[in-house]
């Protein structure tokens, strides 16, 4: 039995003929942080929505914690504890903050489909959902409808919505997209906290928050891992520097990324 | 303008202390005890009786469209179902089995959860447009095969029952259900209990997911939910409260036709749901007196009468999506804030000319109705006590003109209106945030 908390081998996916992920073998330890990266069409979204079950791959092994869930519903995937996050926000848009966080505890709290039980006096869920709405810095919003907030508070709930449920493999796909430097070096922060002893795989653009918050980077290309390494020996590796990372360094992010790697 | 108690206010969120519900549910079950005693004819017992069924559907209707998001046009099929297997029931009961009337509208809440289990398991694999056609489909399915089955459907003339059959002590002591009041107590009872139990089921975990699963499916299936099973609890959990509505239907009018499962009456869940307002959870209940009120009422007054349902269905879809309920909770909002007294002119304005353009489009639609329909019956009618001759042209130029410029006179009310709603919007917006600020 393998000890990964998450472990691909050899995983293909295919549309139609168009191969989008080309043998991907990744495997994740326990309380790893891996920020996944690579050029835009290199199938990172793709391999996050095999992971979580929303496609199912056209071959190869997906286990978590040892155990294969390839085939699974994402509701089942769900349930064994690998919760994640979408690129594009997908929130319960006429929810209340709290309750967008609320329901996406309830599984895991034990209520499962229960209609016996009012939800006011399920108070440990309730103590726990303010804790994370606090959390989240959230706590001001806590009964405006999710659709009337805005774009970064959106963000937020969708990683509050993620890690809700207790799930102890996260995937964020692109948590930051779309924010502002000064809000992203908070919202960095606060993932890094919430996300605390859990296994953490992120889709992410911005090399700062790259280098900054991952222990090991996975550098898909054309469907591929090319390298899968600790942030130091990626950043040398010259596959990497040819194929996507020299030009990105090259660019701007060089001194934020000084910044970011303490 | 601001003041200290802003900061509990929420918007369109209003969550009274139980001291607000428990007076808020008395008022209800008073307003249930008292009415039948402000009622002076059989005609109004009747229209009571026939409301309060029509409440228990509506809400029902309710927890699929507006809690789950379930567009269904086959409702009537587990009201209907409900009624017959309740009209049988009450049949053998009469024929002596030893169950007591009052529980036949139960009897009807089993069949509809049953029916909802069977048919449910079908129509839920599929969510959204793919759903409505499956119900569609079911629908019909359902009611060709009552005229198929006429042992158990009874064909075209239906199946009669007689309530004041049965035994037990309560029989004994003079709850017959002869009496058409009696009637109205036991749907009373079974209208506050059915109110209560889908209120509380709102607030309960699988009544929120419902929601979930409504604004967001896909998510709802990474937050640990099998969408499908959620989908098909809901229907049976409608279909039971659907099915305790057909029940009392069998007891209140003590037979049962085939027209009971048509589209027709689906369709009417669904229209008049919708008048009330989905987003409310009492916003049904508003439908439910307009349906009645359309259906019974309505139609003594003028055959054009779904014609005006269908021009208020329009207007509300197109500037009230939330039903009459929103507007309601929209202008208690306003007096919360303080923003009432500056519309009062202007809700004034756009009343007084709003009735003079319906007498002119009324006037309008029945002179036309006179002529097409009801030619034989001569060209004399009245509107409103005015009296006017259909085959006379001073009459149509008379309406034209009226609708005109009542109708002139609305929009430019309209637009007063709308101005002043913004402003008082804009406000309120303001007073909200400054009270979330406050939150630390």
């Amino acid at each position: 039995m393998s000890t990964y908390a998450l472990e691909l081998s050899n995983v293909t996916k295919s549309f139609g003929k168009t191969a989008i992920i080309r043998g991907v073998n990744l495997a994740v330890s326990k309380g790893e942080r891996v920020a996944v990266i690579g050029p835009n069409g290199a199938g990172k979204s793709t391999l996050f929505n095999l992971i979580s079950g929303r496609f199912e791959p056209t071959s190869g092994s997906i286990k978590l914690h040892g155990d294969e869930i390839i085939g699974k519903r994402p509701y089942e995937i769900s349930r064994r504890g690998l919760a994640r996050s979408f690129q594009i926000t997908n929130i319960f848009s006429r929810l209340s903050v709290f309750e967008n966080l609320r329901c996406a505890a309830l599984y895991a709290s034990g209520q499962k489909y229960s209609f016996w039980k009012p939800l006011s006096k399920l108070n440990e869920l309730n103590d726990r959902t303010e804790a994370l709405m606090a959390s989240i810095e959230l706590k001001r919003r806590r009964d405006v409808p999710a659709s009337l907030l805005t774009y970064s508070e959106q963000r937020a709930l969708e990683v509050g919505i993620t890690i809700a449920g207790g799930g102890d493999v996260i995937l964020l796909d692109e948590p930051t997209a779309g924010m502002s430097h000064s809000e992203t070096d908070r919202f960095v922060h606060l993932i890094r906290t919430v996300t605390m002893g859990k296994t953490l795989l992120t889709v992410e653009h911005d090399m700062g928050v790259v280098f900054g918050l991952a222990d090991r980077i996975a550098v898909l290309v054309y469907g591929e891992v090319i390298a899968f390494d600790t942030p130091d020996k990626v950043r040398a590796d010259p596959k990497v520097q040819e194929a996507y990372l020299g030009a990105v360094l090259d660019a701007e992010h060089v001194p934020g990324l000084a910044g970011a790697h303490v | 303008m601001t003041n200290p108690t802003t900061s509990s206010l929420r918007p369109l969120h209003f969550k009274p202390l139980n001291g607000v519900r428990i007076v808020v549910w008395s008022l209800f079950a008073l307003v249930l005890i008292i009415l039948p005693l402000a009622a002076h004819s059989s005609f109004a017992l009747t229209l009571l009786c026939l409301t309060g069924i029509a409440a228990i559907a509506c809400m029902s209707y309710n927890m699929l469209l507006g809690q789950a998001g379930m567009l269904s046009f086959g409702h009537a099929v587990y009201t209907g179902l409900g009624t017959f297997v309740a009209i049988h029931t009450m049949n053998k009961i009469v024929g002596g089995w030893p169950l007591p009337m009052w529980l036949v509208p139960m009897v009807g809440g089993f069949a509809g959860l049953g029916f909802g289990a069977l048919l449910g398991f079908v129509t839920t694999r599929k969510a959204g447009t793919p759903f409505s056609m499956i119900t569609l489909g079911v629908g019909e399915l359902v009611f060709a095969a009552a005229l198929m089955f006429p042992e158990f459907f009874g064909g075209e003339a239906g199946i009669n029952s007689n309530r004041t059959g049965g035994t037990g002590w309560l029989h004994d002591l003079g709850l017959t259900f002869g009496p058409q009041i009696q009637v109205y107590y036991l749907i009373a009872i079974y209208l506050f209990i059915c109110t209560a139990a889908m209120y509380a089921f709102t607030m309960t975990p699988l009544g929120r997911i419902a929601n979930a699963v409504r604004d967001n499916a896909e998510r709802a299936e990474f937050i640990g939910y099998d969408t499908r099973w959620v989908r098909y609890l809901i229907v049976m959990a409608s279909s039971f409260f659907a099915g305790i509505a057909g029940g009392l239907t069998a007891l209140n009018v003590e037979a049962a036709t085939a027209d009971l499962l048509h589209g027709v009456r689906s369709g009417g869940y669904l229209l008049f749901t919708f008048l009330g307002g989905v987003g409310f959870f009492f916003g049904p209940i508003i439908g439910s007196v307009l349906l009645i009120f359309s259906l019974v009422v309505l139609s003594e007054y003028t055959k054009a009468w779904q014609l005006y349902v269908g021009i208020v269905f329009l207007i509300m879809v197109v500037y009230a999506p939330g039903g009459f309920s929103a507007l309601l909770m929209l202008n208690l909002r306003r007096i919360k804030y303080g923003e009432w007294r500056k519309m009062r002119w202007p809700y004034a304005g756009m009343v007084f000319f709003g009735l003079i353009a319906l007498w002119g489009i009324a006037a309008i639609v029945e002179m036309a109705y006179q002529i097409q329909v009801a030619a034989g019956s001569g060209s004399a009618l009245t509107i409103a006590g005015i009296p006017l001759d259909a085959s006379s042209s001073s009459s149509w130029a008379v309406a034209i003109a009226v609708m005109i410029v009542g109708g002139a006179a609305f929009e430019y009310w309209r637009r007063k209106f709308a101005k002043v709603w913004s402003d008082g919007e804009e406000r309120i917006a303001e007073a909200i945030k400054k009270a979330e600020a406050a939150i630390v």
